[in-house]
């Protein structure tokens, strides 16, 4: 009824192409904004910020960029963790190193530091595909946690290993360390998605992205029709790494604030950005956002249901969580196989005709 | 936003001086790898505060509570606990683990929560001139390696000179923090150092016991922690390593450590702060808390050697809290009282001793600068069914600890801009 195209008359071929071309969406998105821009910080405090909305704005970058990755151009990768750690690595050699580097400036030179490590590692996905790749990938995460653990080089020599980001600040305000406040960290992450989602959902739309999907459908047919499988599957590996790269940053340098690569950026962190976009939706930027609140958000809001709501035992809560996690991942993969943006996509499909679905 | 609306009336609450209760957050880890030690550690931490409420009625006429938060020793859930429960009025954070204290050294400074790190966390942070709201009393991992090496030492007729030693360690910021002592004490005795890293979680030590069956170092030591422990203690009887020269630090000297490997484990020594035995304040805990039917865990933790220190953590938190009632003149004290409580704490053996734990751990005072205690601890034997106490207390070298202690910590106040707490005052 309200949702549809009828009435709402494009006379441009730009106003036909734009990303939003039902109206109601366009709104929807535009309040989302507003609301995530104009009211959520004057709400926001310690246990919001740091136990929900970080972690997921972080984790939608990553999920973003695995998605461009693997989604989009469809070759798998498990070395996220190793990536995102490089991010990290590179923030703080910047830090320490420059104390003068502004905040944007450190994280998008981590973001380029990535794509150079991650162009390195995409090499060999010209020569192998499929699972092979993913093995190939999985030794990029190990070598680079290694490395990071090995040479004292990278955390400063200092006695534990760990890296600590210092106090940096942007227009006056901390951003890092522990005296930044809570909306400063959520606005300064916020701007990097915003960004970083726009600039990711036009990519996809554009030449290069549908070389990316034309590779991931048919690489030989793609050839053909003439697209550079180098071209495009090392473009894919760098645009991926470089937002990799960037979450990785945020991570330890908004989120953490201290970092032991091993725990922080282990295998587990890939299995857990692959399972984002699995669940959320292969090939979608939305799929990004609604699989990083469903690994992350879900998790911490059972728990508080759990233990706080229902008076559970902590460890059962624990190991309930998993369950139900697990449960809900089964039932949504079998309910819909291309993930939750799929089931988004068709309920707006239903919407369109509703109220006279003949 | 109802849930929104709630927590900032919470934070308020918690913000004005009216507090209902003396509230211990206990970041906990009953799941995951860890769990195994970390379950009685939490029982006892939790048994001890329950107890007081029973028996005593609490801290100084006001009731204790303990906020129970599950981490699964995993730093991103630290933080994420930490967050919910520094609202509630939490008093002090005792994290259980080296990677979520490293996380919090900065946020509860900047938040005026103490952390109290027993025998874990930053080990510089004992210099409590730049770590003004970290305490790592009674002991922390530097006098742990001090402490092995001088009673090897003495057994040693006072020379370890051509020996080697070979350090294996959690890969992790825990693990690696005795190295540079153990560095500097190679230098100082002549022994001969090798590091061997385990990671994550710990089960594959195939490659490094191979190592150390080519090599035959004269003693193993260990820092590791949660199954790390159980399968190192496996591999060590597999290549027939002696027994009595592996020495596990206090996180791998515990009974879940070494009955998986029955009577291969014989002979396995380990630190300990805090003694063992039958304290009469079991009894109490028996009758108050475990028959009561409020025991944090199923009871069968009692006496355990995490159990005992979990106890030990817990009362030290309590007579920090009481000595901080005594110095501002007020039952319900702030985290800042409490931080105030924790700096005068003076444990001595009368004291021990009035709280049915005799002897239980050193004697020591905390002073402004010396947020550390003394450092001493004992060495313990498995005999196949008990540990044994084998030595008095052993004091630490602290002409070697206090200057890396200096050095690190003066490192940090430069990083940080952070400037002399102690003359100001």
């Amino acid at each position: 009824m309200f949702y549809r195209e009828a009435g709402d008359f494009k006379t441009s071929y730009t106003a036909d192409n734009q990303t939003f071309p039902i109206a109601f969406d366009r709104y929807r998105y535009y309040f989302v904004l507003i609301v995530a821009l104009l009211i959520v910080p004057f709400l926001i405090n310690d246990y919001w910020a740091n136990a929900i909305l970080l972690p997921f704005l972080i984790y939608a970058i990553a999920a973003i960029g695995l998605n461009i990755l693997t989604g989009y151009c469809g070759q798998v990768s498990l070395g996220t963790g190793g990536f995102m750690a490089v991010g990290a690595y590179t923030s703080y050699k910047l830090m320490t190193a420059f104390p003068w580097m502004d905040m944007v400036t450190i994280t998008l030179l981590s973001g380029f530091m990535t794509a150079m490590v991650g162009v390195m590692f995409g090499l060999p996905s010209l020569r192998i595909k499929g699972f092979y790749l993913a093995v190939a990938t999985l030794a990029a995460q190990f070598f680079l946690i290694w490395l990071f653990n090995r040479v004292p080089w990278f955390y400063n020599y200092s006695a534990s290993g760990q890296i600590n980001a210092p106090e940096r600040t942007m227009f006056g305000f901390a951003v890092t360390g522990p005296n930044a406040e809570a909306w400063v960290k959520y606005l300064f992450c916020l701007f990097f998605v915003f960004i970083l989602a726009w600039v990711a959902r036009n990519l996809t739309r554009g030449s290069i992205g549908r070389q990316w999907m034309a590779i991931r459908d048919m690489d030989i047919a793609a050839e053909i029709i003439g697209v550079n499988p180098m071209k495009a599957k090392l473009t894919a590996f760098a645009v991926s790494s470089f937002y990799v790269g960037i979450s990785g940053a945020l991570l330890f340098t908004v989120y953490l604030g201290a970092v032991e690569v091993g725990e922080a950026y282990g295998i587990l962190k890939s299995f857990l950005v692959l399972f984002m976009i699995i669940i959320g939706g292969l090939g979608s930027i939305f799929g990004a956002f609604i699989g990083a609140a469903f690994m992350v958000v879900l998790p911490v809001v059972l728990r508080n249901i759990l233990t706080d709501g229902l008076g559970w035992d902590t460890a059962l809560a624990t190991h309930f969580e998993f369950v139900i996690v697990g449960a809900l991942i089964m039932f949504f993969l079998i309910k819909e196989p291309h993930g939750l943006a799929r089931l988004w996509s068709l309920a707006k499909e239903k919407l369109r005709l509703w109220p006279f679905p003949h | 936003m109802k849930k929104l609306a709630t927590m900032a009336i919470a934070g308020a609450m918690a913000a004005s001086p009216a507090l209902a209760d003396l509230v211990f957050p206990d970041l906990s880890y009953r799941t995951g790898p860890y769990a195994a030690g970390g379950i009685p550690f939490s029982d006892g931490y939790q048994d001890y505060m329950t107890l007081l409420n029973q028996r005593d009625g609490g801290i100084g006429g006001v009731m204790t509570r303990v906020v129970e938060c599950e981490t699964a020793y995993n730093t991103e859930r630290g933080v994420e606990c930490y967050e919910s429960t520094k609202g509630e009025g939490a008093l002090v954070y005792q994290p259980l683990s080296t990677g979520i204290t490293y996380q919090l050294i900065p946020r509860a400074t900047a938040d005026g929560i103490p952390l109290h790190t027993m025998g874990y966390g930053r080990t510089s942070a004992a210099n409590g001139d730049v770590f003004s709201h970290v305490f790592n009393y009674p002991a922390n991992y530097w006098d742990a390696a001090s402490v092995i090496i001088n009673q090897l030492l003495e057994e040693n007729d006072g020379s370890l000179e051509g020996q080697t030693i070979t350090l294996l360690y959690h890969n992790s910021a825990y693990g690696r923090e005795p190295i540079r002592t153990l560095e500097t004490l190679a230098e100082m005795h002549g022994f001969e150092l090798s590091q061997l890293a385990v990671d994550h979680p710990g089960q594959e030590q195939g490659n490094q016991w191979l190592t150390i069956r080519r090599e035959r170092p004269d003693y193993v030591v260990m820092w590791g922690w949660g199954v790390m422990n159980q399968v190192a203690i496996q591999e060590a009887a597999n290549i027939r390593f002696p027994m009595e020269n592996f020495i596990g630090n206090w996180w791998a000297g515990a009974e879940h450590d070494v009955e998986p490997a029955g009577d291969a484990a014989i002979g396995y020594r380990a630190l300990n702060m805090n003694v063992l035995g039958d304290l009469p304040v079991f009894d109490d805990i028996q009758e108050h808390v475990i028959d009561a039917g409020m025991a944090a865990g199923d009871g069968t933790n009692l006496g355990s050697v995490l159990y005992t220190r979990g106890m030990y953590a817990a009362f030290l938190a309590a007579e920090a809290a009481r000595t901080a009632q005594e110095v501002h003149g007020v039952a319900e004290i702030t985290p800042a009282m409490m931080r105030d409580g924790m700096e005068a704490l003076v444990i001595d053996n009368a004291l021990m001793e009035a709280r049915g734990m005799p002897g239980i751990g050193p004697e020591f005072a905390v002073s402004c600068e010396d947020h550390g205690g003394t450092g001493m601890a004992r060495m313990q034997q498995w005999d196949g069914t008990t540990w044994v106490t084998l030595t008095d207390f052993i004091a630490p070298d602290d002409s070697v600890t206090q200057p890396l202690v200096m050095e690190d910590s003066a490192q940090f106040a430069a990083e940080n801009n952070i400037s002399s707490q102690c003359s100001e005052s």
